[in-house]
């Protein structure tokens, strides 16, 4: 007897999985008042010790928790827990990026009453930029030893996030980085990006970073009353 | 390399969708992969016939369907279809207009398009 064959039209989205996950998790999280920022960039960059600087000065008014994500080890939760802020690590085992999924696992550890919800992504800045985490905010870091014709090439990572930090300009006067340049060019790809540039060792946009995300966290709550 | 993640995905779909309309097997996946979803299809493709072995897809033929980057320009209001995006001519300015408050529309889907199957 013959096979028969048929066509099935699908359409359906690959990631949708994901993207279901992510809203829960999101809605969960703005109902609480839990501002969650997801943090994108390469090795390397400076994101955990941002977040050492960030946690230092929000941690005596806000309530902070951080979800690290890295291939292997609990290097950075460390460095985060020793700072005095709760942290909780996943390993990938060899997963390039976070997926909703993993969150979802360890949620119901998060404290309800947190303020800021930090998740440090796996270092890279491709492809995470392709799963939503449930974040309310999207981080693109970028630091200057890195070189300032980044966004162009990792355009997703760009068009996705709603901030774009230049991290390490205490070497801006040392290395061939233009940093008007490198605005210009992550502001053709994404106009509304906010930018801010700072340095973890001398202290430059620590706090214009903070009032920013004290003005989000604001916001938030402004919506939910 | 996160294309094995996104091909896990598309195989628990694949499925589903295969389950419901009572297939015994799929002989075709037609995907729609955006410019911009940064999936590379080569990689995808390698994925794709790694993991279909065992599967009941496991000879099925895959078909990728790049859709391209499109733009809607707040300036004019105008939808701007793009060239490519990797070209040192691409401009994420409206070739209109010139405005540079213009927004991403489409070209980071990711969609399993449509099946062929046998019953």
């Amino acid at each position: 007897m013959e096979k028969s064959k048929k066509e099935v039209l699908v359409l359906e989205d690959i990631l949708g999985s994901n993207k279901k996950i992510a809203s829960s998790i999101r809605k969960k999280l703005e109902d609480k008042g839990i501002l969650a920022v997801n943090l994108l960039s390469s090795p390397g960059s400076g994101k955990t010790t941002l977040l050492e600087r960030i946690g230092l000065r929000l941690k005596d008014h806000f309530k902070v928790g951080v979800i690290e994500g890295d291939i292997e080890t609990e290097r950075d939760a460390e460095r985060i827990r020793k700072i005095g802020l709760p942290a909780w690590q996943i390993t990938t085992h060899g997963a390039c990026h976070l997926e909703a999924k993993m969150l979802a696992r360890i949620f119901d550890q998060i404290p309800a009453d947190l303020d800021f919800l930090f998740i440090e992504n796996v270092g890279n800045l491709v492809c995470p930029a392709s799963f939503d985490l449930g974040e309310s905010l999207r981080f693109v870091l970028l630091s200057v030893p890195e070189g300032d014709d980044k966004p162009r090439k990792y355009p997703e990572a760009f068009i996705t996030s709603q901030v774009f930090v230049i991290t390490k300009s205490d070497l801006l006067p040392y290395l061939p980085f233009d940093a008007e340049r490198v605005t210009a060019e992550a502001l053709e790809i994404n106009p509304k990006l906010e930018v801010f540039r700072t340095s973890a060792l001398t202290g430059e946009g620590i706090d214009a970073l903070c009032q920013y995300l004290e003005k989000k966290l604001q916001e938030l709550r402004t919506q939910n009353a | 390399m996160h294309e094995l993640s996104v091909v896990a995905d598309l195989f628990t779909i694949i499925e589903e969708q295969a389950r419901q309309a009572g297939a015994t097997r799929v002989t075709r996946v037609r995907v729609l992969i955006g410019e911009l979803s940064g999936v590379v299809p080569e990689l995808f493709r390698t994925a794709f016939h790694s993991y279909k072995k065992g599967t009941i897809a496991d000879k099925a033929r895959l078909e990728v369907k790049i859709t391209r980057v499109k733009f809607k320009c707040h300036g004019c209001g105008q939808e701007i279809k793009t060239g490519d995006i990797s070209s040192p001519d691409f401009s994420y300015a409206c070739p209109f207009c010139g405005s540079k408050e213009v927004e991403l529309i489409s070209g980071r889907d990711l969609y399993l398009e449509k099946l062929e199957i046998e019953t």
